[in-house]
């Protein structure tokens, strides 16, 4: 009898971390095409490749994947073939510095693009910087991963290997608070957040911005992303009498957050910032969603000349998964990182030097090109010069652009 | 506007789910003394048991009204056949191992039923959006009940009833009592022990199935991940309630669910506790609750036999 308790504990355990490693190799590296000749470069793609953000996530991977296929066809670096590899953080920071390791370990990663979530950079950053390997996010709007911590009074640039191309909440945060209260003309706010540093970050540079426009916030909340039961926090926004809910986070929270706050009887819309421009947020949120706002950064990609040649390509390509909000930003991420490869190779007469990864990193700084998002460029910080922003509105069953505009203190 | 009824109603509704889902924890340790950790995978299962018959049995279109029922039947066949399953193949040959072998075999379990379903449901990977019910809310007063919840309001005491019904007046339900004071004894009094713990996986995960279709209706959406917190605050209710005790796992949740509404509306009111009060506190404070009444009743609210036994 103890023999067979003994086998029977064993299978159960191999079959439980059997499924467990068939989930971590599912989605690694099925990276560029031809490789015919030349020197490979990879470039690695850290996202939520599975999961509650897989949406985003994949929209990143097929973009950046897009980019290496287009440099590849165009011949654009002679000499040099790129290819993807891509790994899932599953949004979790210990992931993510876990990818980060692997990436470093792999000599043919010359550059990162990724990741989606800010909280997920912090933890790679260090990884990175150590290794001088360049990392650019299409995505993360926290300050403090380019400024420094005490971003508000004295920046300070933390890791010179890490940039970005999304707009940091800094900007995004009041940009949204100027248009709730000067456009839509809302007064009394109530704000929620995750609590994670996306999430409060965002909620509090709105916060600060609409109050100093004289709006009032009537009640604040922080949820438990883990959890889906907001009956509660949706009452307490019936009673507040709020016009309006602004949700720092993200959509698999808001979705079912605003479904709640509509049921409790609050007829408000619900606003917040790219984290919750997705398609899935309309199916998570339903009918309730009409009505509600979000800001993302940049200009609606389909809207840009540029673009248009980014989504006819995208579309050739034949991806299974849309480019979703951050596909422009992450093939504009991979392009900088091919640009920056390419001025390093002209450089060193066609050649990778030996300290390839510092003289990309270095060389980062000062790449200008046009992207499918506008000029791509970085200033002293990391962060993009390009600091356009624009507010989307759910009419319809999806986001729509109501206006895109510079943000100006 | 005084939102006190409605934050009671918002517990009410959460902590019957608890209970719906407790009540497995409860029944199975009370018969076996097994804490089966696999239980919210159980509730899982039951949930996308029920979206499968949705999505891939029915045809298109069907009305809600035709569904539900098949759905519910969908749901509770393949959680029970997933409990019972697991009893056969991991807890079963376990029976007379240390108390603490089963146990590692349910976390197992659990990780991979939860694994399983991730990889091989179609889009499980994200939600997967569960059937709405039409119509609008209905207002009692300052209360506003949703048509989803209704579900759950009527299931959670039909259940019940059908559960004491099943338990006092049964054979196999008397059956279950002896086991539980005493197997051995039970045993030589003619009955069946295996079947009498097969049948308790079954009910638990039948109810649990039930507690799943409540939320897929509740919160639109089920998610491979859903059992794990559920499961863990279910397990929580039947603590609190007294495990082995099926009226303790109902009580203890409704006191779980309240105590989740009641402090994320108030705490923040009380001077000083301004941080302490938003929904991410909730767990905590619901886990206060419970501490406080093992502390002064280590039996739990209804409980009498986890004393001696546990």
């Amino acid at each position: 009898m103890r023999q067979r308790s003994l086998i029977a504990i064993t299978a159960a355990l191999a079959a439980g971390a059997l499924t467990l490693t068939a989930c971590g190799s599912r989605d690694e590296g099925n990276g560029g095409s031809d490789t015919s000749g030349g020197t490979k470069i990879v470039i690695g793609v850290d996202a939520p490749l599975t999961g509650d953000l897989s949406a985003m996530g994949l929209g990143i991977k097929n973009s950046a994947d897009l980019a290496a296929k287009t440099a590849n066809k165009e011949k654009y670096v002679e000499g040099i073939t790129f290819e993807i590899e891509a790994l899932d953080d599953q949004a979790q920071p210990s992931s993510g510095q876990q990818n980060a390791a692997t990436f470093v370990a792999n000599k043919d990663i010359l550059g990162v693009v990724g990741p989606l979530n800010s909280g997920v950079a912090e933890s790679m950053q260090k990884v990175f910087d150590d290794a001088k390997l360049v990392e650019v996010s299409p995505a993360n709007t926290g300050p403090t991963l380019t400024q420094g911590p005490k971003w508000e009074t004295e920046k300070v640039r933390p890791y010179k290997s890490y940039f970005r191309t999304a707009t940091t909440d800094a900007i995004q945060g009041p940009f949204a608070a100027q248009y709730l209260y000067n456009k839509a003309k809302k007064t009394k706010v109530f704000v929620i957040d995750d609590k994670k540093t996306y999430g409060a970050g965002l909620a509090g540079t709105f916060t600060k911005e609409f109050e100093k426009l004289g709006g009032k916030v009537v009640g604040t909340e922080h949820i438990d992303p883990e959890t889906k039961d907001f009956s509660a926090v949706a009452t307490e926004v019936k009673s507040s009498g709020a016009d309006v809910v602004y949700y720092g986070g993200e959509y698999p929270q808001a979705g079912p957050l605003t479904k709640q706050i509509k049921a409790a009887g609050a007829k408000i819309p619900v606003a917040g910032g790219d984290g919750i421009n997705n398609p899935a947020y309309m199916d998570l949120g339903g009918d309730a969603a009409t009505g509600d706002f979000s800001t993302s950064v940049g200009a609606p990609v389909e809207t840009l000349d540029s673009a248009k040649e980014f989504v006819a390509n995208y579309t050739e390509a034949g991806y299974k998964e849309p480019y979703a909000a951050y596909g422009g930003y992450s093939y504009d991420s991979a392009w900088a990182i091919i640009e920056a490869v390419k001025k390093v190779v002209e450089d060193n007469d066609g050649k990778l030097p030996d300290d390839a990864r510092a003289k990309i990193t270095e060389a980062m700084q000062n790449v200008s090109f046009d992207g499918v998002t506008g000029k791509v460029s970085f200033d002293e910080y990391g962060d993009t010069t390009n600091k356009q922003l624009t507010v989307y509105k759910v009419e319809g069953g999806e986001w729509k652009a109501v206006e895109s505009g510079t943000y100006t203190g | 506007m005084n939102e006190l009824p409605q934050q009671l109603v918002n517990g009410l509704l959460l902590g019957s789910m608890y209970g719906l889902v407790a009540i497995g924890y409860t029944m199975v340790y009370g018969i076996v003394q097994l804490i089966n950790f696999a239980h919210g995978e159980i509730f899982m299962l039951g949930g996308f048991g029920a979206i499968t018959v949705y999505l891939y049995v029915l045809p298109d279109g069907t009305t809600l009204w035709v569904a539900l029922p098949l759905m519910l039947i969908g749901g509770i066949i393949v959680a029970v056949l997933a409990a019972v399953g697991a009893e056969r193949l991991a807890y079963r040959p376990l029976r007379t191992a240390p108390r603490l072998a089963p146990l590692i075999t349910a976390i197992g379990l659990s990780l991979a039923l939860q694994q399983a379903v991730w990889a091989w449901y179609p889009d499980a990977k994200e939600s997967v959006n569960f059937p709405q019910i039409d119509g609008g809310p209905f207002e009692i007063g300052n209360v506003t009940i949703q048509t989803g919840d209704i579900f759950l309001l009527v299931a959670a005491p039909i259940s019940m009833a059908v559960l004491a019904y099943f338990v006092m007046k049964t054979r196999t339900g008397r059956g279950m009592q002896a086991t539980a004071q005493d197997p051995d004894t039970a045993k030589l009094m003619g009955i069946n022990t295996d079947r009498i713990i097969v049948v308790a996986f079954a009910l638990g995960a039948a109810f649990a199935a039930v507690g799943a279709v409540a939320y897929g209706l509740k919160y639109g959406q089920v998610q491979f991940r859903m059992g794990f917190i559920l499961g863990l605050k279910a397990f929580t209710a039947a603590v609190l309630g007294g495990i082995g005790n099926i009226y303790g796992a109902m009580l203890g949740g409704v006191a779980l669910g309240l105590a989740e509404a009641l402090s994320t509306a108030y705490i923040s009111d009380i001077p000083g506790m301004d941080q302490f009060g938003s929904q991410s506190w909730a767990n905590v404070w619901a886990f206060a609750l419970l501490i406080l009444v093992l502390l002064v009743r280590p039996q739990g609210l209804l409980g009498e036999r986890v004393a001696d036994r546990a």
